[in-house]
């Protein structure tokens, strides 16, 4: 025993000292971003972030940072963005595995903004974890551009330098309300049951609002904890309320849960709308209960923003066209994308853009071209708040509303049904 | 392990001016201020995300060795005072009051929470105190996430001009940097104040055998929850610096349970019922969580190989790395606390 | 309202039919060796994979997939006993409790490098019953059933075997059931693969109707304390009623207040009833 021991010991002592050696290193600042004087030199600008490549939310990350690679090779390929004094800056990524957790995010990104010597920052996916990531961007003074963030709060907070790519939460789901008053202004009667978390709370706080203000009654309005896997007590209670409508959801794992018990419990609806979980293609593997099932998007594949549209609007057109986007994600992930692989794929352009008109790689000069932006990308529109009370807000793009139906060989096909001038499909109502 | 009369017999042995002449004690105190102004003097703002990380380790380790390693009662859910100090020092915040004031309010409401449930849950021996206390954090948890004045399940943020109170984002991480390596030092100060106390050797005597103890004319319900109380407020007020540098708390991350149970693992790495072993064990602790989660290889790894480590030390060496050099070399007793 | 109660009762029965199990396996562990065991929780999620990996690569029926979980649950935990918990059953009880904690992460962490911590699904269903306005779906139902048998075979093997009254007899006391002749060691090694197996079928069932990942564990893991308590740790038919009272309280208290305060009910209810009656609501004499 006492020879054993000695042993543990000296192994955790050997395991001690490798582990400081390999910590003294990490510390040596790692300079590969050596700048070239006067024109014609090359730059290598880091972008940082983290994705959750493991915990609840990695289908929806690990797409979000696909779409961030694919601009990444695409943007390089083509030789990267020539600054004002004539330096190409190419770009690198530096990220890290947050395992869908808040804590690790605010460490990770310290390590980016200090360590790594980040340029410039994409968030994590959900709007708490980018939450937390945005306090320490602006902590250290780093530009964040925030995809798959949409709480309004996080810009309330008196933030400059962060960025929303995303249709905010506030206007989410006001669109089914509208939808809904134009397929059957008879029903009256809205269940809103939401994850009890920052974004969803957000989406649900605010389509209440609406709901009430178009003369719906809601009949049930409430949380339930993330992480939620028996729905049962809650579907019992929605069945009691008797609603037309159900609307809510949080993310995937407890949105497609959802929409699944619900089907069970064979729950009679006219109509339910959940978050984040029907646009991604996984969610037709529910099958029967995903059918009639609609969502807000914030992009749709077939959803089509063209130069000459952006024109008519006044504004820029900037990046690749919607198809062009897809046949290229589809090419190297071999894959469908979803709109958390576009949006992880316009933070950069919107990064790219800004340098670009900036000429510089400067966070100051990069902010005043960031704060100008207003553009019509294959997303859709792009702009920001810049009222400090609000700054860095999307301002410019909506959502669309997709939903599950019946193609002609008998599969799951998702259609986009709303706004009715982008749809391709009829809304399949009643559900039943 | 000694006996109970050992324990107390060493109480009239001591003499109290050596006390405060304990080698070990100011050389382990003068290396964790060096490591503590070693960011200060370089200026790095990583070197000191890493530090600060090591020293609310060490802050909540040693406050809570109080508690496990002298009073012999282990608590799982500690995080629930960190979590309460957090969020009440948010809250204040939020409304206005200043660090100054957010930062203690949160150490005082931590130790009238240990207070009040010291008497209740203390009498639980064991298995049954350490399941009562995971029932806490729990309940806490659970209950402030439908709390609407502390914000429920979405939490309360800071308003980012908060910091401009204390000269800008940048100065507010160095003031909250500097309070907790204050804060580091004082839990050590503390810790050994305690141990080397009639107070402390009485925790020690119902850590043997309580019963005993209460014959021997120690008041055990009295100690136990004064102990309990001691062992509170520090990480009540690390709680409220590092949320107060978050800018934002929510109850899953106020009250998570795998964060109390890390601080018992950081003990046992290091010894409990030594006031250097839980420095030593929070130093290691961090710095091999720091390695494996940013290596390539080890990242998916990091939990079996922190499983395994503990499953080794538990099996192998119980008394950690201080405890172990104390019984190997009886010599080193004197110099290591 | 009665059709929305009656709803929530079934609802709640059933599942709390499949938590009692989920405990029983915890608290049958302390009654014997006085461990609690955390790594209840890992165990439950390695459940729910082997009926995964069983149903989707091998395409065997959930149902028949139980007995295999079954089996290499009790295997399993007995090859457990023998590597670990026996090294640390007469140590002070920090060092069991750090010593199971340790397997858990262990457990978490091999399973998140080997599934990720994607959801899963095992897409299986056996359809739903109408009785009346009330849907019941056939897969819970079996799953309340099931959890009942193994609770009658529990019973049986405890009062009705020879190892069965040998596990009592050193939960009872060890050092006389060694005097009698006992071989403690086994029994210990025998009930704690038990206790494991409980708690990999419990896992085994409920990913037959809810989706999980690696770490889905931790919840039933509180659960099962709670259950513990409430039914008296170390008695593992209290375990199932206390499942039974779980079940329903989650099932009827959403139909007064939001769920979100269900488990603010239940864990005031476990410290409530660890620091009045710690031998449970139906007190074991102890």
């Amino acid at each position: 025993m006492k020879r054993l021991q000695t042993l543990v010991l000296a192994l955790l002592a050997t395991l001690g000292l490798v582990l400081s050696a390999c910590g003294a290193q990490n510390t040596t600042p790692a300079n590969n971003n050596a700048a070239a004087p006067g024109g014609g030199g090359t730059k290598t600008a880091i972008i940082g972030y983290t994705a959750s490549l493991t915990g609840k939310l990695n289908v929806e990350s690990t797409r979000q940072s696909n779409g961030l690679k694919l601009w990444m090779d695409q943007v390089n390929e083509k030789g990267g963005v020539k600054l004002a004094d004539g330096t190409t800056v190419t770009f690198e990524a530096k990220f890290y595995d947050d395992e869908s957790n808040k804590d690790r995010v605010q460490e990770l990104y310290t390590r980016l903004a200090t360590d790594d010597k980040a340029d410039f920052l994409i968030s994590p996916y959900s709007s708490g974890l980018s939450d937390a990531a945005a306090v320490i961007a602006e902590q250290y003074g780093r530009i964040m551009i925030t995809t798959g963030a949409a709480a309004d709060d996080t810009y309330k907070k008196g933030y400059t330098l962060v960025y929303q790519a995303y249709t905010p939460a506030s206007r989410y789901l006001t669109g089914s309300i509208d939808m809904l008053a134009q397929l059957d202004p008879a029903a009256k009667k809205v269940a809103i049951v939401n994850e009890n978390e920052k974004f969803s709370k957000g989406v649900a706080d605010a389509v209440k609002a609406y709901a009430e203000s178009k003369g719906l009654q809601v009949v049930l309005f409430e949380g339930y904890d993330a992480g939620t896997t028996d729905f049962a007590p809650i579907i019992n209670k929605i069945q009691q309320a008797a609603p037309d409508v159900i609307l809510g959801g949080g993310h995937f794992q407890d949105g497609s849960t959802l929409a699944k018990q619900i089907r069970e419990k064979n729950l009679n609806v006219k109509m339910v709308g959940l978050l984040v979980a029907p646009p991604e293609p996984k969610f037709a593997e529910l099958g029967d209960a995903a059918l009639g099932v609609i969502g807000p998007s914030q992009w749709e594949p077939q959803v089509n923003f063209t130069a000459e549209a952006a024109q008519q609007k006044g504004m820029e057109w900037f990046g690749p066209t919607g198809s062009e986007f897809v046949s290229a994600y589809q090419a190297k992930f071999n894959e469908e994308p979803s709109y958390h692989a576009a949006g992880g794929y316009v933070a950069g352009l919107l990064l790219q853009k800004a340098i670009e008109k900036a000429g510089s790689l400067e966070t100051t000069a990069v902010k005043s071209a960031l704060d100008y932006t207003n553009m019509l990308t294959f997303f859709g529109a792009l702009k920001f708040e810049v009222d400090p009370q609000a700054h860095g807000l999307q301002v410019g793009h909506d959502m669309v509303f997709v939903q599950w139906q019946q193609g002609s060989d008998g599969k799951l096909v998702k259609q986009v049904v709303w706004p009715t001038e982008g749809a391709t499909a009829k809304a399949l109502y009643p559900v039943r | 392990m000694s006996t109970t009369s050992d324990v107390l017999g060493r109480l009239h042995a001591r003499p109290a001016a050596a006390r405060w002449r304990n080698p070990g004690l100011w050389l382990g105190m003068l290396a964790l201020l060096l490591v503590g102004l070693w960011p200060v003097v370089s200026g790095q703002a990583a070197t000191r995300e890493v530090i600060f990380t090591m020293l609310l380790a060490i802050a909540l380790a040693s406050s809570l060795n109080i508690l496990m390693g002298y009073t012999g009662y282990v608590s799982f859910g500690h995080v629930v005072f960190f979590g309460l100090g957090g969020y009440v020092s948010m809250f204040l915040l939020s409304l206005g009051q200043p660090l100054w004031v957010a930062v203690p309010a949160g150490g005082v409401a931590s130790g009238v929470l240990a207070f009040l449930l010291g008497k209740a849950i203390l009498r639980l021996r064991g298995t049954y105190f350490a399941l009562a206390t995971i029932g806490i954090n729990e309940a806490m948890r659970t209950f402030i996430n439908n709390f609407g004045p502390f914000g429920g399940s979405t939490g309360i943020s800071l308003n980012f001009s908060v910091y401009g109170n204390y000269g800008g984002a940048a100065n507010a991480l160095w003031l909250a940097y500097y309070a907790v390596l204050a804060l580091a030092l004082l839990a050590i100060l503390v810790s050994y104040i305690v141990k080397t106390s009639k107070f402390g050797l009485g925790l020690m005597a119902i850590r043997e055998d309580e019963d005993a103890a209460e014959v021997m004319g120690v008041f055990t319900p009295n100690a136990k929850t004064w102990a309990y109380v001691i062992s509170a407020i520090i990480p009540g007020m690390v709680g409220a610096l590092f949320f107060f540098k978050n800018g934002n708390i929510e109850p899953a991350d106020a009250f998570r349970l795998q964060f109390s149970i890390e601080t018992l693992v950081m003990i046992m790495l290091g010894g409990q019922g030594t006031v250097l072993g839980p420095i030593l064990g929070a130093l290691g602790y961090q710095q091999l969580r720091s390695f494996l989660l940013t290596n390539a290889f080890f990242k998916d790894y990091q939990l079996v190989i922190a499983g395994v480590l503990l499953l080794l030390i538990v099996l192998f060496i119980p008394a950690g790395a201080v405890g172990w050099l104390r019984k190997r070399f009886p010599r080193l007793r004197n110099v290591l606390p | 309202m009665i059709s929305a109660l009656s709803a929530s009762l079934i609802d709640g029965l059933m599942i709390g039919l499949v938590y009692g199990i989920a405990a029983m396996g915890l608290t049958l562990i302390w009654g014997v060796m006085r461990v609690i065991n955390l790594a209840h929780g890992a165990i439950i999620a390695l459940g729910m994979f082997g009926i995964y990996l069983l149903f989707t690569n091998l395409g065997l029926n959930p149902y028949l997939g139980l007995l295999v979980v079954a089996v290499a649950g009790l295997l399993g935990g007995m090859l457990l006993y023998q590597l670990t918990i026996r090294r640390v059953i007469n140590a002070p009880y920090l060092s069991t409790l750090l010593a199971t904690f340790a397997i858990n992460m262990i457990i978490i962490g091999l399973g998140t490098a080997a599934f990720s911590t994607s959801p899963r699904n095992v897409d299986f269903t056996l359809g739903s019953t109408n009785l009346g306005e009330i849907t019941i779906l056939n897969t819970r139902l079996v799953a309340a059933l099931a959890a009942l048998g193994i609770t009658i075979g529990l019973y049986l093997f405890l009062f009705r075997t020879r190892p069965g009254k040998y596990v009592r007899a050193v939960a009872n006391n060890r050092t006389a059931a060694e005097l009698m002749g006992i071989p403690s060691s086994r029994i210990l090694a025998l009930s704690f693969g038990i206790g494991v197996m409980l708690a990999a079928v419990a896992g085994a069932l409920i990913a037959t109707f809810f989706p999980f990942t690696i770490l889905s564990g931790d919840p039933y893991q509180l659960k099962s304390f709670v259950i513990g308590v409430l039914g008296g740790l170390g008695n593992p038919l209290g375990a199932l009623v206390g499942g039974l009272i779980l079940g329903v309280l989650e099932g009827i208290v959403p139909n007064f207040m939001p769920n979100t305060w269900v488990p603010v009910l239940e864990f005031m209810l476990f410290v409530l009833i660890l620091l009045v009656r710690p031998s449970g609501l139906f007190g074991a004499k102890r």
